[in-house]
């Protein structure tokens, strides 16, 4: 049949034009109600941090002195108290695990990198994944038994130990990641001016690497530094000062835990301020390191 | 120089090596190398093994003694030296599904709204949001927890469970409620392994080849339906894979649980009830174990957290894996 020019649609077309409208508008809300509630989870993310950060602000800033950085914990009710040991603690506990945790890591990312198809590199990577996911208070009762028991008394050796074990798969996979960054033109001509292995390896290639391996550094000491769990019953935690290695020492996370968990509103205010110092310090360094890699690697994300 | 020798010949010390020592130093210096790193990427193994075998071989004597019934037991008594870590372990499953069941969905939108969604200039500043989630430590979490979550539950969220919605008769928010609860450890964690979840899913997402994007939008998919039936589908195995990790992280979760959990041994059907984790019992008691039995029994909760955070972060590694795979090589 064969309808005039200019006479409308059928009926049935327009029933089908009006079905066809409905679907449309309804994909279209569908569409546009998603869209909602996908920035609405992205917005609600956000709210803890931003919420947790000012409840740090605004308590641990009233609670704020230059006491805090010289003086030394005290007990209740004596003014003028603060945490130098605990923050001389914390930084001597990342200085063992530095100690112990950067050659192990780095080595082992330079071997992954090197040999990185055969079975022995890809069971090493694996094992790290693993090590890295393990829980820090595992890490902390394995440092126990291997050390403390059999010396008999909690040693800040002992939680520099637990810590290195935490830190050694987070070094071990960024040196290896950076390592592959350095183009292997820049490997071959070192070789090529007949530089040992060994030579082009640690003058060249880790040199290289060095920018990217320390912005991996600081995350990591970034995350080991606010580790409580760990140093519960290892470092354990002292009130006085101490600097040795075989003795129980103060830490930071510590003297939060012990100070939020006391009864006392005087200690509660220290436990405010201490969570503020560490996390200022513990932002700083992610900003850094995220800053540091940004203008090294930017655009090499492909959208 | 006044030593030059014979005309066109180099100054050589007399003490340094001669081309063929120094090749054949050279050849020894990139052995030694290579034992060293060989060394150093096998420490990681040997670390694994020594931490698995110390805490097995502490736990052992428990393990042993009560059998089964370490884990299904939920008698906790230092006293008479009967231990079974039922109620732990209840209460670190729990914890740990509460967690997923908020985060999940947060984390899934803010993965996709930073991946397909938000303008470009958004992007870097709401990731690395998140991201800081991640950076803030533990102990921090759970004094934020003990002076703003636990007033705040108390004061308005369990009143309006209970009061509001008349839920108060359901056994799941019924009972004495002191704000420490299984429910307050559950929503801590959340927020804790949300930046997990999110950080591995966006990484998936992004891993979806453009021409899948492409050929929904080209066939006449709106935004969503791209996202819902092309790109999700590509990356389930790899947001599986997340949400696996993000369950290791709160399984073994310590400091903030054990600030808000309200460690008692006991398995209440109440969400707003007290509870214990493996983590928290072996942070709240170890230091003060009273002998050693308990002391091994504390142990052996250790490696059962152990070889449970083991198995789940495998299954979470194989899955993510499987999807950089799958991508061509790319992410994961």
């Amino acid at each position: 049949m064969i309808r005039p020019r200019g006479s409308g649609p059928t009926g049935r077309q327009r029933a089908v034009a009006a079905r066809t409208a409905k679907t449309i508008l309804r994909r279209r809300v569908v569409n546009g109600l998603m869209t909602g509630v996908v920035a609405i989870a992205a917005l609600l993310t956000t709210l803890p941090l931003v919420f947790i950060l000012f409840h740090l602000i605004r308590a641990g800033a009233s609670s704020f002195s230059i006491d805090f950085f010289t003086q030394m914990p005290k007990p209740v009710g004596e003014p003028g108290a603060g945490m130098a040991n605990a923050i001389v603690g914390t930084l001597i506990l990342i200085a063992v695990a530095c100690g112990i945790g950067l050659p192990i890591g780095i080595g082992a990312g330079l071997y992954l990198a090197d040999y990185g198809r055969t079975r022995l590199a890809n069971t090493v990577r694996f094992l790290a994944d693993v090590l890295n996911g393990l829980p820090s208070i595992v890490l902390g009762v394995f440092a126990w038994q291997f050390l403390v028991r059999p010396l008999g008394h909690f040693s800040a050796l002992a939680g520099g130990v637990a810590l290195a074990a935490m830190m050694i798969p987070m070094v071990t996979r960024t040196t290896e990641e950076m390592v592959r960054l350095v183009p292997t033109a820049l490997r071959e001509a070192a070789l090529a001016l007949g530089y040992s292995r060994a030579r082009t390896a640690l003058a060249v290639v880790l040199r290289t690497a060095t920018a990217g391996i320390v912005t991996g550094v600081l995350v990591a000491v970034a995350r080991i530094a606010g580790e409580t769990a760990p140093l519960l019953f290892t470092a354990f935690g002292n009130h006085f000062w101490s600097t040795r290695l075989d003795q129980p020492i103060a830490a930071l996370p510590l003297q939060i835990f012990y100070y939020a968990t006391s009864p006392y509103d005087e200690w509660h205010r220290l436990a405010w301020a201490g969570s503020l110092v560490l996390i200022a310090v513990v932002f700083i360094i992610s900003v850094a390191a995220r800053y540091a890699t940004r203008s090294r690697t930017g655009g090499s994300h492909g959208d | 120089m006044a030593d030059r020798g014979p005309a066109g010949e180099m100054p050589v010390a007399a003490d340094e090596p001669s081309l063929g020592e120094r090749i054949v130093g050279t050849a020894m210096g990139d052995r030694i190398y290579v034992v060293a790193i060989t060394g150093f990427a096998l420490c990681v193994p040997l670390l694994l093994a020594l931490i698995l075998a110390e805490v097995a071989m502490a736990g052992w004597p428990a393990l042993r003694e009560f059998g089964f019934g370490f884990l299904t037991s939920s008698e906790w008594d230092p006293v008479r030296e009967r231990f079974g870590a039922a109620s732990a372990i209840f209460g670190t499953i729990v914890t740990s599904i509460i967690a997923l069941v908020i985060a999940t969905p947060l984390a899934l939108g803010v993965a996709v709204f930073l991946s397909d969604y938000a303008p470009r200039w958004l992007r870097q500043p709401v990731a690395f949001f998140v991201d800081l989630l991640a950076a803030i430590p533990s102990v921090v979490y759970g004094l934020w927890g003990i002076f703003v979550l636990i007033p705040l539950l108390r004061a308005h969220v369990i009143p309006f469970i209970r009061e509001t919605l008349h839920l108060g008769a359901v056994p799941l928010f019924s009972g004495p409620s002191y704000g420490n609860s299984i429910f307050a450890a559950g929503l801590i964690l959340a927020i804790m392994v949300l930046p997990y979840i999110s950080s591995v899913s966006r990484e998936v997402l992004l891993a979806v080849p453009r021409s899948q994007r492409e050929a929904a939008l080209a066939l006449g998919a709106t935004r969503w339906e791209m996202v819902q039936k092309t790109v999700l589908p590509f990356a389930r195995s790899g947001i599986i894979g997340g949400i696996i990790l993000g369950l290791g992280r709160a399984l073994g979760e310590t400091m903030a649980v054990t600030m808000l959990v309200g460690n008692r041994h006991e398995i209440s059907a109440s969400l707003l009830a007290p509870g214990y984790t493996m983590a928290s019992l072996i942070a709240n008691e170890f230091t003060e174990a009273s002998g050693a039995m308990h002391l091994s029994a504390l142990m052996g909760v250790a490696f059962v957290l152990l070889v449970l955070t083991l198995v789940v972060n495998g299954i979470a590694r194989w899955l993510v894996w499987r999807v950089g795979r799958h991508a061509g090589g790319r992410g994961a």
